[in-house]
This record gives C-alpha cells, structure tokens and sequence, in this order.
C-alpha cells in the first residue's frame, strides 16, 4: 500500500497529485479527503458505485470545480491559483474523452478533430490536414474522415471523440466511462487503443469506469472510491487479492454489502399501512 | 419565525443577483459579438441559418399583412373620405410599428427557438463542457457569431417586411380596391419622414434584434440539460422575448414619438 | 462550392434588406425631397406664433416646395419666435418677400409659404425677412368667432 504522505518531491515525480482534497456541492459532501497520485505514462483506474465522486475527480483536475479544502497539483502547478490565461493553457494539456462522445454535431468528423488544432495552432492547412489523418488512423477511422456526426454508430463516435482528445497530443487523457453502452467487439476496440496510445504518447490515462474486467486488464493502479473517500487502492492483482468488503462487492457484484442495496426509508410496516 | 421574514429579503437578492448576471451575460455577448468579426466565417453562417432561413416566413408574412392593412385601411377611410390616404395609413403603421414589431415576434418564434434549442441540446450533449476542456471560450466561439448574426439579420428583415407590405398594400389599394395610384404614392411620401418614421423603425428593430438573440442565447445557455429542460427554455425564450419586444416598443414609441 | 453557395446567398440577402430599407426611405418616404435640395442658403423670421410648425416643415411658394426649415428658437429681447430656414439656391425672392405659416388642408401639417414682394434686391444668406404672418390659432379663431357674434348682438 502506498503511503498518503506526501512530500514536494513525491510531487514532482508524478505528473498529477490530489492532495487531502475535500469537495461538497451544496450542503451533498462528496469528496472527503481523498489523496490521489497519477505517474507519468500510467494508466490509473477510478472505480467505484454511481454518484461516489469519480466524475467530480476529473472535473476538479481540470478546473472546472474548486475543492473546498486541499490541492490539486498538475506537472507542479496549482490547478486552482492558475489566473484564467494559466488554466486556458493547462487544459491544453489535457484531452478528455466523455461518455457519449460530446462531438460538435454541426461540424462532421474531420472537423471535429482538426477543431483543437485548428483553435491552438497556426499551422497551415495542409499539416492540419496530416495530422487529423494521421489521428483519425490512430483510431482505426481514417475512412470516416468525411462522415456527418450523425452518421456514427455510439462505438465510432467514441473513438472519433478519442481522436480528437488526442489531437494536440496531451500529457494527460481522461475517459469517463469509456466502455458504457458498447458491444464486446467495439469494447475490445477501445480498451486496446486506450493501452495503445498510452504507451505510444507516454501520456497518463485516468479511467473512471464501472466495467472492472475491462479497466483491470489495462490499469496499472486502481483506486476504489467509496463514501467519498478511497475505500482500497492498488494493482489489479492486489485489489483481486485483497479481502476488503468494499473491493469484495465491487469486484464480485455482490447486490448488497458496504454500497446498501435499499435506499433509506422508514421501516416498511410504516410505509404500507398494514393493519396492526 | 426570523427564516419566513427573511424569506422575501432572500428572494429579492436572489431576483436582483439573476438581472445582474443577465446584464453581465448581455454585456460580454456585446463585446465577444464584436470580436466575433475576426472570424467571419463563423458569422456568415450563423446570418445564413438565422437569417436566410426566415426569409420565407418573413417576407410571406409581410406581404400579407399589407394586404391586410390595405383592405382594413381602406374601409375605415372611406367612412372619412380620405381613402386615398391608404398608402399613407399602410406605410406609417407598418414603417413605425407593425414592421419592427411583428418581424421581431416571428423571428423569436422562428431563429430565436432554434437558437436555444440548439444551445441547449450542445449543453445537453456536453459539447459546450468539451470544448471549455478544450481551453476555447465557448460563449466566444458558438454564441457570440449567433448574437452578431442576430442583430445583424433583424434589422434586414423588418426592412423586408415592411417594404413588401407596402408592395401588399399597393396591390390591395390600387390594383384590386382601385384607388388611385398617384395619390396612394404622393399622399405616401408627403406624410413619410425617411429619418422619424423610417429611421425610427429601424432603430426599433436593432434594439429588439438585441432583445430576442440575448433572450434567446441566455435561456438556451442556462437550459437544463434534459429533454425536458430544453422543451421549456424554447417556450420560454417565445414568452420572454416577445413580452420584452412589446414592453420595450412602449417605451420606444414614447420616447421617439411623444416628443411631439 | 458548399462555402460559395452560402456566402452568395448571405450576400443576397443582405442586399436584399439594404435595398428595402433604401426603397422605403426614398419611394415610401420623402428622403428624396428632404435632401435633394442642392445648394441652399439660410434666411430666418420672426413670427409671434409659430403654431404647430417643426423643423424640416417644408417652406413652399406658389405651392412648390422651395426649402426647408432648419431650427426654431426664441428670442428673449422680442419675445417671438426665431425660425431659421434653408432656401434653394436656384430661386431668389425679393427683400421684401412675406413669410406666412399656412396649414396644408384643414387639419394637417403646418408649412411656411413665401409670398414675394417687389423689392429689387434679393434675399442674401443670413437675411431676415420681415414680413410675416404667425399661424392662425384655432382657439383664437373661436374666440373671435365668438366675440364677434357678441359684439353683433349687442349692437342690435
């Protein structure tokens, strides 16, 4: 087990660090204290039930939310000191992959690929039009390049999406549930790819998934989230081996055990009136 | 006891908070609109989706309004013995009023509607998120060329509108009722003033072009993101937008022509 | 060519716009008149009632409109009212021309008209004609109208 302790040079040595981080939307507590390291070329996993703060992770990593205590440390940087300029320019070096795609339906695939190249960079048109080729290639689309978002079956536009997080080659890629809702050949796909251009691109991958097969087989680390807080972490042959209830339900879909399976309620002779 | 009276106070910072944030969303869209001209391509578009594609509605509808003005005009007229003042009747009304007015009402049913749909189903699909994650602005990039478009394509429609009502009125006035044509264009031009009556009109229709893309935009922008969410932000954006065309053109009328 | 296609068809439509708004300000409206005036030269008058004259109110003679008035103020040392006007530069009236304020038909616009004198010389920029006539105030009229009647009653 890794040691939560963290010194400045353990800060330097990874790319990213969430350090005793705490975050409540409204008076919900969602994260409580949760301390996170991602190396550099890793692919770290974030599992966990519906609703236990994997998605406000990786909106915190990238700005979007602001953590009511704690720090999240980028290549060095403070995410949230950064003035506006600091966090535009951090971001480029983040590529993010959402669950459904999020593709730009008035632009077709090219389009929508070449848009961060064409946003951040000055370079003329026919290098553009290499590198989007060459990205879409990447992912296996290259064909595609003239098709119409609305075109793409959910599969196609996930890796579309994948190329375009790419495209200005970042030093970290998120995925939020990048297997949900695809088929086993179209999994198969996507889970090698994410392999594939984490060791060509040497960038760091987070997955936040539920599909723990499919993310063990890729992930260097795990951490399992639970409660708001890191319920286990480890590799995948540790969190296989480990006997923790919060890792035993997870990985073994037990329907009830440290993640109830009822909803809290009064007790239900209260709520169905029986006769007494 | 002390939460029920502080409950009003609480609602009253709240609604003066949300027309802060809506003046300050109206102002940066003014700024980002103006920068949009750096990207010309962005906003042709947008005036070809916003404005060519309510030029059928548009125009149809101005036509058809002159005739009405026409037929209504000239059976009031007639009661006073003025019919051939129905140019006149026809021209003022629509180049004051009818112009600037009903064009700002059918393009908030028509472009405004499909603004904040189009907005709020981006939101919906995470677009807008994306392509903050993508360090763009996406206020700068996706709504501000619309805005511009807007304010730019409403002005241009009224004229239409206006103008082809006038051709409405013509034909109903001289060609079907038989009033002369002569006196319909004299009497027209005399009681015209290009810079009061139509110079007016035209600033009306800048100020509701404002009005309806900002409604439009901001509704869209602060949209739920569901189904659901985005159904009510498109009535809304109708309801709002044409309540403050017509507040607005009360306030308009009285300051430009109750001078007088 | 998709580019091309829509970029003619903005380019249209603004043109179409511009060109209704120019039909309406000068076929609809009287942009034409109001500007067309060519070279001008200001005179002003003096009036004791302007009545419901405005600025840009046509100033016609012998029907024809032959300028425009530019400003209408008052004058504290003669306590009537000072109108300023621009004549076309292709007539000339006589120094001793009369300014009327007229109402065109019975209720509508009210406009100066210039009756000429016989004077030899002629009107120069920055003259002022001496000769006028305020604008008939229909209450006064009434009033007249009513005193008269009485005036005839008690005569009786």
């Amino acid at each position: 087990m890794l040691d939560c302790n963290l010194d400045s040079s353990d800060l330097d040595r990874d790319l990213l660090v969430l350090d005793h981080v705490r975050f409540a939307y409204r008076e919900r507590k969602v994260l409580e204290d949760v301390s996170l390291r991602f190396g550099r070329g890793r692919i770290v996993a974030l599992i966990g039930g519906s609703g236990s703060g994997k998605t406000t992770i990786l909106r915190l990593i990238g700005g979007k939310l602001r953590p009511q205590h704690g720090r999240v440390v980028f290549d060095g940087q403070d995410v949230h000191r950064l003035d506006s300029a600091g966090l535009y320019a951090l971001r480029r070096r983040i590529g993010m992959l959402y669950q459904f795609g999020a593709l730009f339906t008035d632009l077709n695939v090219f389009e929508n690929v070449a848009f961060p190249i064409r946003e951040h960079t000055d370079l003329p048109k026919p290098l553009v039009r290499d590198l989007v080729l060459m990205k879409l290639e990447a992912v296996g689309l290259r064909g595609a390049s003239r098709l119409r978002t609305s075109q793409l079956s959910g599969g196609m536009a996930r890796r579309v999406a994948l190329a375009r997080a790419i495209a200005l080659d970042p030093q970290l890629v998120m995925y939020d549930e990048p297997f949900t809702g695809l088929d086993p050949v179209s999994l198969a796909t996507v889970s090698n790819l994410i392999r594939r251009l984490t060791d060509t691109l040497g960038c760091t991958s987070i997955l936040v998934s539920h599909d723990i097969d499919e993310s063990f087989a890729i992930a260097d680390y795990v951490y399992l989230l639970a409660g708001g807080r890191i319920a286990a972490q480890g590799t995948p042959a540790q969190m296989r081996a480990s006997d923790d209830p919060n890792v035993r339900q997870f990985l073994d879909g037990g329907v009830d055990g440290p993640i109830a399976f009822h909803y809290q309620a009064r007790p239900i002779a209260e709520d169905l009136e029986v006769p007494r | 006891m002390i939460r029920s009276l502080l409950m009003p106070a609480r609602l009253l910072v709240d609604f003066v908070a949300g027309v802060g944030q809506g003046a300050l969303f109206f102002l940066r869209l003014c700024l980002l609109g103006l920068a949009s001209l750096r990207r010309p391509r962005l906003v042709v578009d947008q005036v070809h989706f916003i404005g060519n594609y309510s030029l059928s509605i548009i125009m149809v509808s101005g036509l058809l309004v002159g005739f009405i003005l026409g037929l209504q005009g000239y059976y009031t007229l007639r009661q006073f013995g003025s019919e051939d003042t129905v140019g006149l009747v026809v021209t003022l009304s629509l180049v004051r009023e009818l112009g600037p007015i009903v064009t700002a009402l059918l393009f908030a049913g028509r472009a405004g509607t499909s603004l904040t749909a189009e907005i709020g189903l981006m939101k919906a699909g995470e677009q807008l998120d994306a392509m903050e994650m993508m360090a763009v602005d996406p206020v700068e990039r996706v709504l501000a060329p619309r805005f511009l478009a807007a304010v730019v394509s409403m002005p241009l429609l009224a004229a239409l509108f206006s103008a082809l009502g006038v051709l409405g009125g013509y034909l109903v006035g001289v060609e079907l009722i038989g009033v002369d044509a002569g006196s319909f264009w004299s009497q027209m031009q005399a009681g015209v003033d290009w810079l009061d009556d139509v110079g007016n009109g035209v600033i009306k229709s800048i100020v509701f072009g404002f009005t309806v893309a900002f409604v439009a935009l901001y509704v869209g922008y602060r949209a739920q993101p569901t189904p659901e969410g985005v159904a009510r932000a498109t009535t809304t954006t109708v309801v709002a937008s044409s309540l403050a065309v017509l507040a607005l053109d009360f306030v308009l009328t009285a300051l430009m022509f109750g001078a007088y | 060519m998709k580019r091309l296609g829509v970029d003619l068809l903005v380019g249209l439509f603004v043109l179409l716009g511009f060109a209704a708004l120019v039909f309406l300000a000068l076929r609809a409206g009287n942009m034409s008149s109001a500007l067309g005036l060519g070279q001008t030269f200001a005179v002003s008058a003096q009036f004791d009632n302007i009545g419901g004259l405005k600025p840009r109110a046509a100033v016609r003679s012998a029907g024809v409109v032959v300028g425009r008035v530019t400003s209408i103020g008052f004058d504290d040392q003669t306590y009537r009212a000072q109108v300023t006007m621009e004549l076309d530069e292709r007539y000339e009236f006589p120094k001793d021309t009369s300014a009327k304020i007229l109402t065109s038909g019975l209720l509508g616009e009210q406009y100066i008209g210039l009756e000429p004198g016989g004077d030899v010389e002629m009107l120069a920029a920055g003259d002022s004609i001496q000769l006028t006539q305020s604008a008939v105030v229909l209450e006064n009229l009434v009033g007249q109208f009513l005193y008269g009647r009485a005036a005839e009653g008690s005569r009786q």
